[in-house]
């Protein structure tokens, strides 16, 4: 694998950055939680996984699976800018002609499964890495998880299993924005300290900061650390990363911004200045 | 040979099949020990387990899963319907003592709206076979089908010689007739049969069908047996709602056919939880309970009919 340097990784994001930006109108998407894990997307597909638009169908290929399927624009930007989906496909963002809509979908080239219901995807990775296993393939397989979505019961039933299971070939990150669907986690169900409860549950957990590309190169280089045990990177990250103007807020998780916001916010990714936003703010859930 | 040894049989002559169990090993307890890591016990967890085929299965396995039918189709239903029928993958559901079958545990394990719930499910095949030997004709054929499927398992002994012949989506027809036709699924063949016998006695042409598969269905026996009896009865260990009853009623409905249907089944209510031949009589599924409501049924059509007739 040629290793992309941190300026390219660095171009790479704003390009995605600007891909989620444009899906966020007409309908719009959920633009604060793609933001937030853009960083680590980007970072995976470029520097970490054995996955490319050559191998899509290969056993041997890496697995990236994303648990909180609501922040799919970051991997279809991610796919756009790797060549694996054309970047004029994303212009079908929810138009019937095509499968681009607020979650993922396996017609879409890289989409290994289907996802949009929280606390599915950490079982179906075990799945596939229980495969690898026994195949004693050395396939690295990932899944991504929201730290909202560490409400649900089934994430916490599966890391019991994982652990027993000695699934080493599974890497689990959390997108630890500090926000669910309306308000921080802290103020629903608090979650910390979050490492102490995955290492109560068998597992090996490891902090990062989720947008520094430096600090991510490292974080995953050192993986696999523990031979017995599956590992969990809580990956630190915010909510609408890159646009000052939504950064960290709980009503910019779902947006639908007009066509003159979505100009000024490609503007605002590159200035960092804050654009005055009139769109109505929503809770979609 | 029994569901194991067939079982075990499969395995060695297809790597695909991976076996596992939410710790419910009854119906496969000694084959642990005989292949290794295609083995999975992933503890008390359907959820867990049904996510993990879907992930299986895209890898090219087939799993067979083993859990209790309440568990399997109802605590884990949303990883069923979500993972595996949207995912069209060819997990096979193998549910433990459902319907008549989980004796005296009660309603929590009272698996008596799982056809009506996984028939819910695009692509989702349902195989309930009468006994073991009826499983064991129909097993091969359920495994290596490309499609989602839950097994309503039991492995009483055969009350009648099965056809060896199996189709997924074609009944046995075990005999026909003219007064009433029995359609059934499972363990409650072995009642059909014994009213089928005291009907005969009283001068009744009977005719019986186990459908095998409930879905897909054999439309074609079904439209028959309306079409050629005075009576069809459907026969079943469920809710009325949502079971067999239902799709023979939206399949009189779609080919437009008028015909006396006398439903046995359980009507909105649990049943009484006691070892299975005491649940059988408490709840009138007794081969003379099914005969004595079918002698009433076709006195009241017969009435009705010359009714119509005078």
């Amino acid at each position: 694998m040629n290793k992309k340097n941190k300026t390219e990784l660095e171009s790479i994001a704003y390009k995605v950055r600007e891909h989620i930006i444009r899906m966020s109108t007409d309908g719009g998407c959920f633009t604060g939680a793609s933001l937030s894990c853009t960083d680590l997307i980007v970072y995976l597909y470029s520097n970490f996984l054995n996955v490319n638009k050559n191998n899509l169908k290969d056993p041997k290929r890496d697995y990236l699976f994303l648990s909180k399927g609501h922040d799919v624009p970051a991997l279809y930007g991610t796919f756009a800018e790797l060549g694996i989906v054309e970047r004029e496909r994303l212009k079908n963002h929810l138009k019937t002609n095509d499968f681009i809509y607020w979650h993922p979908n396996v017609n879409i080239p890289g989409i290994e499964f289907h996802s949009g219901s929280l606390g599915h995807l950490l079982s179906v990775s075990m799945g596939v890495a229980m495969d690898c296993k026994i195949k004693k393939q050395s396939n690295k397989i990932v899944v991504i998880l929201g730290d909202g979505e560490l409400n649900e019961g089934s994430i916490w039933e599966g890391l019991l299993v994982a652990s027993s299971l000695k699934l080493n070939n599974l890497i689990v990150i959390v997108d630890r924005n500090e926000f669910q669907a309306n308000m921080t986690t802290e103020e629903l169900v608090p979650l910390e300290p979050l490492t102490n409860k995955f290492e109560a549950f068998g597992w090996q957990p490891i902090k990062c900061n989720g947008h520094d590309f430096d600090e991510l190169e490292k974080t995953f280089e050192s993986l696999p650390s523990q031979p017995e045990k599956p590992e969990v990177v809580i990956a630190s990250t915010v909510r609408g990363k890159g646009l000052p103007s939504i950064e960290a807020r709980a009503d910019r998780w779902f947006c639908n911004f007009t066509h003159e916001e979505v100009e000024l916010l490609l503007k605002e990714l590159y200035s960092k200045e804050k654009t005055e936003l009139k769109s109505e703010t929503l809770i979609v859930r | 040979m029994n569901y194991e040894q067939k079982l075990l049989e499969l395995i060695q002559n297809d790597e695909r099949i991976i076996l596992m169990t939410a710790e419910n090993r009854a119906s496969v307890r000694n084959l642990p020990s005989k292949i290794g890591d295609r083995f999975i016990d992933v503890g008390i967890a359907e959820q867990t387990m049904v996510g993990m085929a879907a992930g299986l299965a895209l890898r090219g396995r087939i799993p067979l899963v083993h859990a209790l039918s309440t568990f399997l189709t109802m605590r884990a239903f949303e990883f069923v319907r979500t993972d595996v029928g949207i995912g069209k993958l060819p997990v096979k559901l193998v549910g433990a003592v459902p319907g008549f079958l989980s004796d005296g545990n009660g309603p929590t394990h009272q698996a008596i709206e799982d056809i009506s719930i996984m028939r819910g499910i695009p692509n989702m095949n349902i195989f309930c076979p009468a006994d073991e030997e009826d499983l064991l004709i129909g097993l091969e054929k359920i495994v290596e089908s490309p499609y989602p499927t839950y097994i309503r398992y039991n492995n009483l002994t055969p009350s009648v010689k099965h056809d060896p012949k199996f189709e997924i989506g074609k009944a046995e027809i075990i005999s026909e007739g003219k007064d009433v036709v029995i359609l059934s699924y499972g363990i409650l063949l072995k009642q059909a049969l014994e009213a089928a016998e005291i009907l005969k006695l009283e001068g009744k042409s009977v005719g019986i069908i186990n459908l095998r598969t409930v879905s897909p269905i054999d439309r074609k026996a079904i439209i028959k047996a309306c079409r050629d009896s005075s009576l069809v009865v459907t026969l079943e260990d469920h809710f009325k709602t949502g079971g067999l009853f239902s799709i023979v009623s939206e399949i009189l409905i779609e080919e437009e056919l008028i015909c006396n249907v006398l439903p046995i089944a359980l009507k909105n209510k649990w049943f009484k939880p006691a070892l299975l031949p005491d649940v059988l009589k408490y709840e009138g599924f007794t081969g003379e309970a099914i005969a004595e409501k079918i002698t009433l049924e076709l006195e009241k059509a017969n009435y009705q009919t010359a009714q119509f007739y005078f």
